[in-house]
């Protein structure tokens, strides 16, 4: 067993967990923040998208006990005082998911990119979201989501 | 996934004190930790190296790069001493995965893995690198033994790697669409003394081209090796390409990082 103390979504956490609990383990089924989504489980859907110290991660593919220490930020982290981010309200407008279930990590991947590239193009969007798999939409709305939230933040 | 014991290690005596035949260490885990949750890798220990700091970070000389081992890919690819020094270096880091794994993945990861169709390995081959590890040095040459092997002994821990600084160099590839590995990845790296042409993705290891090395020595033109027959003995085949299809890509994607130099 191992004790981690993380910061997730500006609430402090200080668990004891086994050695192996993956970090959308830990938020998943011990936090029970199920909006991170477990998909392919092994690196290459993007489902399971999350910040760890600002940076967008994989969190099917990292011990929690390897994050001691981080703040993590998943999507059920977005929204402020009831208001949800712009990005969020930007996939609504735009209508960029349709089941729904890529979308969290599509959210989070997006707002990373934004945070490396203002005003990204639309090659320089999907070249961005090359880890996130979607499987209803095909991506056009998803993009003008993306657009649409980069001219609002 | 089974159980193991997680240990993070602050210093590279203590790491690779605590290594045993059942154990492996871990940096960025983008391949260690989906072979453990698919079964193919089981340890007794993994032991985490990610917290010693000499182990990260890019130092640039007059002649050579060296990136510490647990420097990540997004690390090599904004780095700006490594785009100005060796700009292929910072794109072929660019080309790897997605953001998420290049925010994860090491390079000393990558290379210690040697997949066969693996990125960095064809960098190390074509840079003239050295390996620099806790023991010794290993030219990158001596360091790629075949499929997912090196020549790391059991607690041997890559500190850095160190890359001679070329005249020109490319790195082109066709990458797998779903995973960004190289399907056939050439890169080619000019230097005063000659030539490297380092394939990765086409056989079951990355290796040095040397008859198309040797033609690019003699005149550095993509027409030069325009005659240079390429055999798909020994070349990969599988559903995403055969053989003969790898073996001209070789030749044509050691045109075009040619061309691009």
């Amino acid at each position: 067993m191992k004790r981690v103390t993380l910061e997730v979504n500006g609430k402090k956490i200080d668990k004891e967990i086994p050695d192996h609990t993956i970090l959308s383990v830990l938020l998943r089924d011990i936090l029970n923040l199920t909006g991170t989504h477990i998909g392919c489980d092994t690196s290459q859907c993007g489902a399971c998208v999350v910040h760890v110290d600002g940076k967008s991660i994989k969190s099917c593919t990292a011990f929690a006990a390897d994050l001691s220490g981080s703040k993590i930020t998943t999507i059920e982290g977005l929204a402020k005082n009831g208001k949800m981010h712009p990005m969020q309200e930007a996939f609504k407008k735009m209508h960029g998911l349709q089941c729904g279930f890529c979308t969290p990590g599509m959210v989070m991947s997006a707002i990373d990119l934004l945070k490396n590239n203002k005003n990204p193009s639309d090659s320089e969007i999907r070249d961005w979201l090359e880890g996130n798999i979607c499987r209803c939409t095909g991506y056009q709305n998803i993009v003008a989501a993306v657009k649409e939230a980069a001219s609002k933040m | 996934m089974k159980t193991f014991n997680y240990h993070s290690a602050k210093e590279v005596k203590e790491a690779s004190k605590l290594a045993s035949s059942n154990s492996a260490f871990l940096a960025g885990g983008m391949t260690t930790i989906p072979s453990m949750k698919l079964g193919l890798a089981t340890y007794k220990d993994l032991i985490d190296i990610k917290g010693i700091k000499k182990l990260s970070g890019i130092k640039a000389s007059g002649k050579t790069i060296k990136i510490g081992a647990t420097t990540k890919h997004v690390e090599v690819a904004k780095s700006k001493e490594i785009k100005k020094a060796i700009p292929s270096l910072a794109a072929l880091a660019e080309g790897i995965g997605d953001p998420q794994v290049r925010n994860r993945g090491t390079i000393g990861g990558s290379i210690a893995n040697n997949d066969p169709a693996a990125d960095y390995p064809s960098a190390c081959i074509a840079l003239n690198a050295i390996i620099h590890t806790n023991s010794r040095k290993i030219d990158a040459e001596k360091f790629f033994k075949g499929m997912f092997e090196t020549s790391l002994k059991n607690g041997e821990i890559i500190e850095a790697i160190e890359f001679e600084i070329p005249q020109k160099s490319n790195y082109q590839k066709l990458p797998n669409p779903a995973s960004r590995y190289a399907v056939v990845g050439v890169y080619v790296a000019k230097y005063k003394r000659g030539v490297n042409v380092a394939v990765t993705g086409a056989k079951s290891c990355v290796y040095n081209a040397k008859d198309l090395a040797g033609a690019l020595s003699k005149n550095f033109s993509s027409s030069a090796i325009n005659n240079v027959k390429i055999t798909s003995s020994g070349m990969n085949s599988d559903i995403h390409a055969s053989a003969n299809y790898r073996a001209n890509m070789v030749k044509t994607f050691a045109q075009k990082a040619v061309d691009a130099c």
